[in-house]
């Protein structure tokens, strides 16, 4: 299975370069979705995939029989994910207004602040 | 067990909170900014002077009371105290200068409670003692600082806010992917842990590659060489209240991150990491003063210098000789009250003249001569002018170059000096020097007109106190060079962290 | 945004609301235990009084809530901190757990406790925040609509 999630995440993570580079603001947002998405697939990954392992202890025991998936990855991904949504969101307002007050959506159209 | 080293964490949300809740009392929001700022000002000194009179001069706590390595813990070493502390100072200047620059609709937005956030996600990143919490710190400041710089919601910070927000989650992202590969590779994610973990592997150049993903992920939030460009782009578009704290705080959270990643975990090819770090430094140096030098807006040329100072710290931290980390320690104290008081300034010009454009303004020190005083104060001092507290900063850590025969880094740092004196000049030259042209005299007019010697008095007095800390570090250097010592020592030694934090277990 | 809203939208959204609000506090209460929580709870909330934004506007949304979303955000983030004091002021560290089991006439033991709080602190936040952001969202809509109408 990891090898397939290495391509994966892989290809996600070329795709939302390739996004990113556009020069709409919305195919960057995209990108970043995918790059956040991408980060977590592969933390998910890291972890070692194990199947139909809980990590739960039998009543009396002191370490679960015949291994356990580990579950801190999980929660690591779970708040990564809470997190990305929060930042998302923003991100959304964000081009949103920035269309409203830019009319543009291009990139290279956005320089008055450059130097 | 203690409370005081979450202190700094809990005071900025119960205020940020509050202030939430009192949504539509702007009066008792601002009390609750300079109530809130002050008390965490006062936690962290406690929390400074604790650590200090400790034994092993490391504070930890466990919250829930899960021990370390399991749980999460908290640890207030020399330099996350110190930064702290900083970070108290930063927060009760800004607190006390927007009352007066603050106006009605920043205030509707939410400024209060998000500069609240602000903080705790800073004092939570100086504290953390868990990568993984650490990541969480940061985007917590983000989220805060991404909706501070589009307050107001003018064209250019739209445009400042796009790649700022863009360059931000770009990094945010690869640090939890070097925090997910650093789980993956050790199983732990508490810093004193992965101390003995890192040291223990087999692959080192497995540890180098996560190293540089965590040395490009903090380089971009400190605003290194080549990675810097989102904050000229947005530094100077917010209202300035806001641009002083970004320019006192976020990047050095940054430039706090490598400083506890490259002294603590990954030391272990320092000739490599830390030659690029040292080469960083020096291009970080010189583009910023180069960028600057272009500029005719005032708080531009101000937030190229951000830039070029960042290379001065992280100079200190790539020559890695104990002289070299006090240097760098030194020079972060210093530039964080030295930079933000320099942004306060060109707020206090801007609301008498009505333009950060330093071709429309002029005369200032005609009118106002004490204002041209607070800000020789804080420019000389940038520039390294002894006996202020730049020089000290920049002569310990050139004085560390020296030492190890650095001959190039030693030469960009000098010049780069020369070159900051310059754009000092320039603006001295311009705004202060040089007589109120005539078509804007105006605008310049009105606006002065408008500011009543009230809010002006609000607005000079962080600038007085800030300027008052400025020749305090340059004039009574000695204990704070002691200070910087002993967090340089602890930073040198990491088997003092460990002991401290993970104490029995071990 | 006023043309999204359907009769059939309108009608179920009015049987669904009170539905997806009670299951929220039903997965918040049952996250003490079991799978649920105040983050899941929350956004099973939000997703009520969105689904009653899209069947009809913000200005109802808003009147409907009867709280501005700031407030809730403000109480849940409040919540959250304070739940971590009790257990400093018994002398464990912050954000320890503290657990207390009264049993009250007629509902029988309750299992009351600092996490609890924590968890209604998540709820509100999260509600708090998803409606503030869908609300400023669609508040900016229909102003930019009023305003080409009236051009």
């Amino acid at each position: 299975m990891e090898p397939v999630m290495a391509v994966v995440v892989g290809i996600l993570f070329a795709a939302s370069i390739y996004m990113m580079l556009r020069r709409s603001i919305v195919k960057l947002v995209i990108g970043l979705i995918l790059l956040s998405n991408a980060a977590n697939l592969l933390i998910f990954t890291i972890g070692g995939m194990v199947r139909g392992l809980p990590p739960l202890i039998a009543e009396g025991d002191k370490l679960p029989a015949g291994g356990w998936a580990d579950p801190l990855p999980q929660a690591l991904i779970l708040t990564a994910i809470v997190i990305s949504f929060g930042v998302l969101a923003f991100a959304v307002v964000l081009i949103h207004r920035a269309y409203e007050v830019v009319q543009e959506d291009d990139l290279n159209k956005m320089r008055s602040t450059d130097t | 067990m203690s409370l005081e080293v979450a202190l700094p964490i809990i005071i900025p949300f119960l205020a940020g909170s509050l202030s939430l809740v009192f949504y539509r009392a702007p009066l008792v929001q601002r009390w609750l900014g300079v109530a809130g700022t002050g008390a965490l000002l006062l936690a962290s000194i406690v929390l400074l002077y604790r650590t200090y009179t400790d034994p092993d001069q490391v504070l930890s706590i466990a919250m829930g009371g899960w021990p370390a390595p399991y749980g999460i813990v908290l640890v207030s070493d020399l330099l996350g105290a110190i930064m702290t502390v900083l970070a108290g100072i930063m927060g009760f200047a800004t607190a006390v200068y927007s009352l007066p620059t603050i106006s009605r609709d920043h205030e509707a937005f939410g400024y209060y409670p998000l500069m609240h956030l602000l903080l705790a996600g800073v004092c939570g990143a100086f504290l953390t003692g868990d990568v993984f919490n650490l990541y969480v710190w940061v985007e917590v400041l983000l989220v805060a600082s991404f909706a501070l710089l589009i307050l107001g919601g003018e064209r250019a910070q739209m445009e400042g806010a796009i790649k700022y927000v863009a360059l931000n989650l770009l990094s945010s992202i690869l640090l939890l992917v070097a925090v997910g590969l650093t789980y993956g590779m050790t199983g732990t994610l508490n810093m004193a842990d992965l101390v003995g973990r890192f040291a223990a592997m087999e692959n080192q150049g497995l540890v180098t590659v996560v190293a540089m993903l965590f040395m490009v992920s903090f380089g971009i939030k400190a605003a290194a060489f080549p990675l810097f460009f989102w904050l000229p782009a947005a530094y100077h578009t917010p209202p300035v209240a806001v641009s002083a704290l970004f320019a006192g705080l976020l990047t050095k959270v940054g430039v706090y991150a490598l400083f506890r990643f490259f002294s603590l975990l990954f030391t272990q090819d320092v000739g490599y990491t830390h030659e690029i770090l040292l080469w960083g430094a020096g291009f970080t140096m010189i583009t910023g003063v180069l960028g600057a030098a272009a500029q005719y807006e005032f708080r531009r040329i101000l937030s190229f210098h951000i830039v070029s100072q960042i290379g001065y710290m992280i100079m200190g931290l790539a020559l890695f000789s104990p002289l070299a980390l006090v240097g760098g320690v030194f020079y972060i104290m210093h530039h964080i009250i030295v930079k933000a008081n320099l942004f306060l300034v060109s707020g206090v010009v801007y609301f008498l003249r009505g333009s950060y454009e330093l071709k429309h303004i002029g005369g200032l020190w005609r009118t106002h001569p004490w204002l041209g005083l607070l800000f020789l104060i804080p420019a000389l001092s940038l520039a390294g002018v002894p006996p202020l507290s730049g020089f000290f900063g920049k002569y310990i850590i050139i004085r560390a170059g020296v030492e190890q025969e650095s001959w190039g880094i030693v030469a960009v740092a000098l010049v780069v000096g020369l070159l900051t004196l310059y754009s000092m000049i320039k603006i001295w030259a311009e705004a202060f020097w040089k007589a109120q042209p005539e078509e804007h005299e105006e605008r310049a007019r009105a606006f002065e007109a408008a500011v009543s010697g009230k809010r002006l008095t609000l607005m000079v007095l962080p600038i007085g106190a800030l300027a008052a800390i400025t020749v305090f570090i340059g004039l009574g250097a000695q204990p704070i060079y002691e200070l910087a010592y002993a967090a340089a020592e602890q930073m040198r030694d990491p088997q003092i962290y460990v002991n401290a934090v993970l104490g029995d277990t071990q | 945004m006023t043309a999204m809203g359907s009769l059939i939208l309108r009608t179920a959204t009015r049987l669904l609301l009170p539905l997806l609000l009670l299951f929220s506090l039903f997965v918040l209460l049952r996250g003490h235990d079991e799978p649920g929580g105040g983050f899941i709870a929350g956004l099973v909330g939000a997703t009520g009084f969105a689904l009653y934004l899209f069947a009809f506007d913000a200005e109802r949304t808003r009147s409907l809530m009867g709280v501005d979303p700031r407030l809730l955000l403000g109480l849940g983030l409040f919540a959250a901190t304070v739940s971590g004091l009790p257990g400093t002021l018994l002398g464990h560290a912050f954000y320890t757990s503290l657990w207390w089991t009264p049993t009250l006439p007629l509902l029988g033991e309750v299992k009351l406790s600092t996490p609890l709080l924590f968890d209604i602190g998540v709820y509100l936040v999260v509600l708090g925040s998803v409606m503030t952001i869908v609300l400023a969202l669609a508040g900016a809509e229909e102003k930019a609509e009023e305003t080409t109408w009236n051009r």
